[in-house]
């Protein structure tokens, strides 16, 4: 195939840029995203091409912004997307469909899907250094993908984050650096250090690159589907770059001619205590203003989101909805998965679930539609959300009389 | 000389205000809007300061005592 990536575009301006390390239009400051060459590109791919490829997200090659062969993650994504008959029936819904990102590899989130693009452009660019700011997912899929490709590795994290998600990252022996001082101080520092250093940061500089590995949740799901777009789709908001991936994903699809049609509706998810993105929805704003976290959904806690104006002009685009949903509609929310459909959900999955069930509620999502909750992480990363909240185990006496008493069972003969 | 780049927003009650003009006389900072949204409830531009790095982080300070809150052109990147 001829070179599918043309150029890095300014989502704003226009302006055309070479596909190197930069992220920002030196024009205007908007952020820069990968242009594709559509029509080469739909003379290579088809259904058949894609279905011959890996079972891992490189079997949308094609559609995704690298130039080699020597992938970095090679077994990341094309996780399950099950039929949730069991929650479905809970909420009235027959063709509700959980798109499983639980369970990705290595690090049991979906920014696996995103690491895996990011470095694999990063060591084309020629970088052997890589880094990045975050506070959990994130951090653990740059250090298990840099451990496994033998590059060096900096994470920085704030310096009171909680010592389990630490020692997610201290596991894979990278250089961990805590960071004295609030979440502004600490975001401004990354940013600085980006700047300074010549370290592929994977959502700094590298940020063209790695969102677009957001895009293979959607062709997932496409093909999961029988190669169609589905009819709605609820998905958790961080940054909002998600939201916009899946929505520009399923579109490219239709461009290339893997699909006939797109009309899907994008819905997002935010929690209560941290939802500057749908707050704006709520209140009909084109615009949103930036909040302090505070939920227990950590790893969707950003205040002022990168792609927070785009996720609002998708979701009007593709007529869609946002909600949010408190601490306690997470946690029940994450439970309710669990009990229904055997999937543990970091909080969120809870965020996806609990506005999943709200938009049903409100008539915003049908019997009949076909819905994709998109699942993000593992709920064993959360689980101090809802240790307080799942009762104990029911202790006995090691005998069986206490046991078959406890449990009313008649002795059998 | 440094270059650097960031997002301000300023509070609802200071959008009137010529906040920028008056940093750019308090300081020895040249800025550079290169994009901006300023209405009746919210106000944002994305700035380049030019000058010497200590007295850009002075002038951050500056906007920050007159109420604005300023982050990096790429607002939240620890995810």
């Amino acid at each position: 195939m001829t070179k599918k990536m043309l150029a890095l575009i300014c989502r704003e301006c226009g302006k055309e840029y070479p596909t190197q390390d930069i992220h920002v239009c030196e024009l205007c400051f908007g952020p820069l995203e990968v242009k594709y060459d559509y029509a080469a590109i739909k003379q290579s791919i088809s259904r058949e091409s894609i279905l011959a490829g890996p079972t891992s997200l490189w079997r949308y090659v094609d559609l995704l912004p690298v130039e080699g062969t020597h992938f970095i993650g090679k077994y990341a994504g094309f996780t399950p997307l099950v039929h949730a008959k069991n929650l479905g029936a809970f909420l009235g819904l027959d063709n509700l469909y959980i798109k499983n990102d639980c369970v990705n590899h290595p690090t049991l989130s979906f920014k696996d899907r995103v690491v895996a693009i990011a470095l694999t452009r990063a060591r084309e660019l020629g970088f052997e250094t890589v880094a990045c700011a975050s506070t959990g997912n994130l951090a653990n899929s740059v250090s298990a993908h840099a451990a496994s490709a033998g590059m060096k590795c900096y994470v920085f994290i704030p310096g009171d984050l909680e010592a389990a998600k630490v020692l997610g990252n201290l596991i894979y022996r990278p250089n961990v650096i805590e960071i004295e001082g609030n979440y502004d101080a600490v975001n401004r520092l990354c940013s600085e250090i980006a700047g300074e250093r010549h370290w592929a940061f994977v959502n700094i500089n590298i940020r063209p690159y790695y969102a677009e590995g957001s895009k293979t949740l959607a062709f997932e799901t496409a093909e999961q589907l029988g190669w169609r777009a589905p009819d709605q789709v609820v998905v958790p908001m961080a940054s909002g770059s998600l939201l916009t991936k899946i929505w520009k994903g399923l579109n490219e699809f239709k461009k290339v001619g893997i699909l006939d049609s797109v009309s899907t509706k994008i819905n997002g998810a935010q929690a209560e205590g941290c939802s500057p993105i749908s707050t704006a929805f709520q209140n009909g704003r084109d615009f949103f203003k930036p909040v302090k976290p505070d939920t227990i959904a950590k790893s969707l806690a950003i205040g002022n989101p990168a792609d927070g104006y785009y996720a609002l002009k998708t979701v009007a685009e593709s007529h869609g909805a946002m909600d949010a949903v408190t601490d306690d509609e997470i946690v029940e929310s994450i439970k309710l998965l669990a009990q229904t459909e055997g999937i543990f959900a970091e909080t969120a999955g809870g965020v996806t679930i609990g506005v999943l069930r709200k938009l049903v509620k409100q008539g915003l999502i049908h019997k009949n539609d076909v819905t994709v909750a998109y699942i993000t992480g593992n709920g064993l990363k959360t689980q101090e959300a809802v240790v307080d909240s799942v009762g104990r185990p029911t202790r006995i006496q090691p005998s069986l009389k206490h046991f078959t008493q406890t449990f009313g069972i008649e002795e059998s003969t | 000389m440094a270059k650097l780049r960031f997002h301000i927003r300023y509070p609802e009650e200071h959008i009137p205000d010529p906040i920028l003009y008056q940093i750019g006389k308090e300081f020895q900072v040249v800025t550079s809007i290169r994009r901006a949204d300023v209405r009746e409830t919210t106000g944002w531009l994305d700035v380049e300061f030019t000058g010497e790095a200590d007295e850009i982080e002075r002038a951050i300070e500056g906007l920050r005592l007159k109420g604005c809150i300023v982050d990096p052109i790429e607002l939240n990147v620890v995810e």
